[in-house]
């Protein structure tokens, strides 16, 4: 069975539709990454599957349950889903350690005195083990990013979604957080991702989604999405996106 | 010719009105700043009969005279049959005012707190009271404690006003020592001594405090 499985999915702010129909399968292992326009929807999406926003219509599964804001068990589901955003959200009055921490130790995941490993762990995976103990404030974009990848990744979730989490980057930063994405990839976590970036998409996603005012306009490969698109939409998008 | 020497024998009740100062500061600054944390935790979630209740304590005790508060707890509340002796009664209303204003100031602190904070802590599977107390708390804390401590420290020189009604605090300790001795200059003289002393003291207290519970880098 599919790990995610999104059906006719409608979300609307008010008389605003974002999401229009929305239907998308994910299988365990899967490197999705979602493409388009600002505006069409795609981090509405994301923050559908994670519960953030309430749906009025259709439905999404992840793990064979049904997701939504108003779920019971939001906060376990939570547990096993991280998100990062395009902003790091790191905590500023906790040091990398505790920042890492504090959810696998409030949410009972690990005792307190597994913490330090289980950080130095997951510090490990971004390539910053070196900053255990430094302040968020300390630390460059690209590092807090990385530290908040590693904070989601402490929870050992079974699904990973991403928001343009380069887009607040400065260009030379991009290339180490990507990195440490595409590791995570191949150790077969699953990812959804949205992204500007289109060589990443080529590179390490196996399947591209194109939104298009709400909808999912186009869907493939990465090679016959971005090398051959269908649509006048999405050729628009790509020629658009190269320069 | 300045002479404090009259005012020695009353070193006692100097002392006693000191303690009594600073007992009737710190009820009413724990005591107020409890009310303040749950007004404030009220009103974020947005009842509105109960947003209307704080809405209306906080605009009562803002727009009236605090000596005015303080005479309607000792004066008017017995006819109700709700007696206190002046000690309480100050304290009460003390707490009260104090009360008041700590709950807009931690209202205003835990608004400070950017939504995507409490979103990522959220996300991380963090349940509603944990993400206050680990992710909202402490930054809220530090973006209010300068209006926290020297709200508090308006309070403690606000005591002096329990003297209305016969507390037997610093202030009202002067008047009577002055009422015997005559020496009004010199009893006055000495307490504002012993305000400006309290006041630094608090002040170097909130200064070591803040030191300590706050070492985190903020950007500028
Ligand atoms: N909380 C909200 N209330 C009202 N409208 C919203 C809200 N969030 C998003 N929208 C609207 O929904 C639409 C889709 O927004 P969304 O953020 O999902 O787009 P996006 O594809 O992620 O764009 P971008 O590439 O700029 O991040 C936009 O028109 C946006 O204005
Ligand atoms: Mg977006």
């Amino acid at each position: 069975m599919a790990l995610v499985e999104i059906k006719n999915l409608r979300k609307t702010f008010g008389k605003l539709e974002v999401i229009k129909d929305v239907s998308l399968t994910v299988e365990q292992g899967d490197i999705v990454a979602i493409i388009g326009r600002s505006g069409s929807g795609k981090s509405t999406l994301l923050r559908c599957i994670n519960g953030l926003e309430d749906i009025q219509g259709g439905s999404i599964t992840v793990g064979g349950r049904d997701v939504s804001a108003k779920m019971a068990g939001l906060k376990e589901y939570r547990q096993r889903v991280g998100i990062v955003f395009q902003q790091f959200n790191l905590f500023p009055h906790m040091n990398v350690l505790k920042n890492v921490t504090l959810a696998p130790i409030l949410t009972g995941k690990i005792k307190k005195p597994q913490a330090r490993k289980l950080a130095e762990d997951s510090l490990t995976t971004v390539g910053l083990l070196d900053k255990i103990e430094a302040w968020p404030e300390q630390l460059s974009g690209g590092q807090q990013q990385r530290v908040a990848i590693a904070r989601c990744l402490a929870m050992k979730p079974e699904l990973m979604l991403f928001d343009e989490v380069t887009s607040a980057l400065d260009p030379e930063l991009v290339g180490e957080v990507l990195k440490v994405m595409e590791d995570m990839a191949r150790q077969g976590m699953t990812m959804i991702l949205v992204t500007h970036e289109m060589n990443f998409a080529r590179n390490v996603a196996n399947k591209v989604v194109f939104m298009h005012h709400g909808r999912i306009w186009e869907q493939g490969h990465p090679d016959q999405m971005l090398g051959d698109p269908q649509t006048p939409e999405l050729q628009a998008f790509i020629s658009s996106s190269r320069t | 010719m300045l002479n404090f020497r009259p005012l020695w024998r009353y070193e006692d009740a100097f002392i006693e009105g000191i303690l009594t100062t600073l007992e009737l500061a710190l009820i009413a600054g724990l005591a107020g700043l409890a009310l303040g944390l749950v007004c404030a935790l009220v009103l974020g979630r947005g009842n509105r009969a109960a947003n209307l209740l704080i809405r209306s304590y906080i605009e009562i005790i803002r727009n009236t005279p605090p000596v005015l508060q303080i005479f309607i707890i000792f004066f008017v509340l017995p006819r109700i049959g709700l007696r206190f002796p002046p000690f309480e009664a100050a304290a009460v209303a003390l707490t009260l005012y104090f009360g008041a204003f700590v709950t807009e100031i931690i209202r205003s602190g835990l608004d400070s707190i950017p939504k995507a904070q409490v979103e990522a802590g959220h996300c991380l599977g963090l349940a509603g009271w944990q993400v206050f107390a680990h992710v909202v708390l402490m930054p809220a804390m530090r973006n209010i404690y300068p209006s926290l401590t020297s709200q508090f420290i308006l309070l403690l020189l606000g005591t002096s006003i329990a003297s209305f009604i016969s507390a037997e605090e610093l202030f009202h300790t002067a008047a009577v020592v002055d009422s015997r001795t005559f020496r009004s200059f010199e009893v006055y003289a000495l307490i504002s001594g012993i305000y400006v002393l309290m006041v630094i003291a608090f002040r170097l207290l909130f200064f070591a405090i803040g030191r300590l519970a706050f070492r985190w880098p903020v950007a500028r």
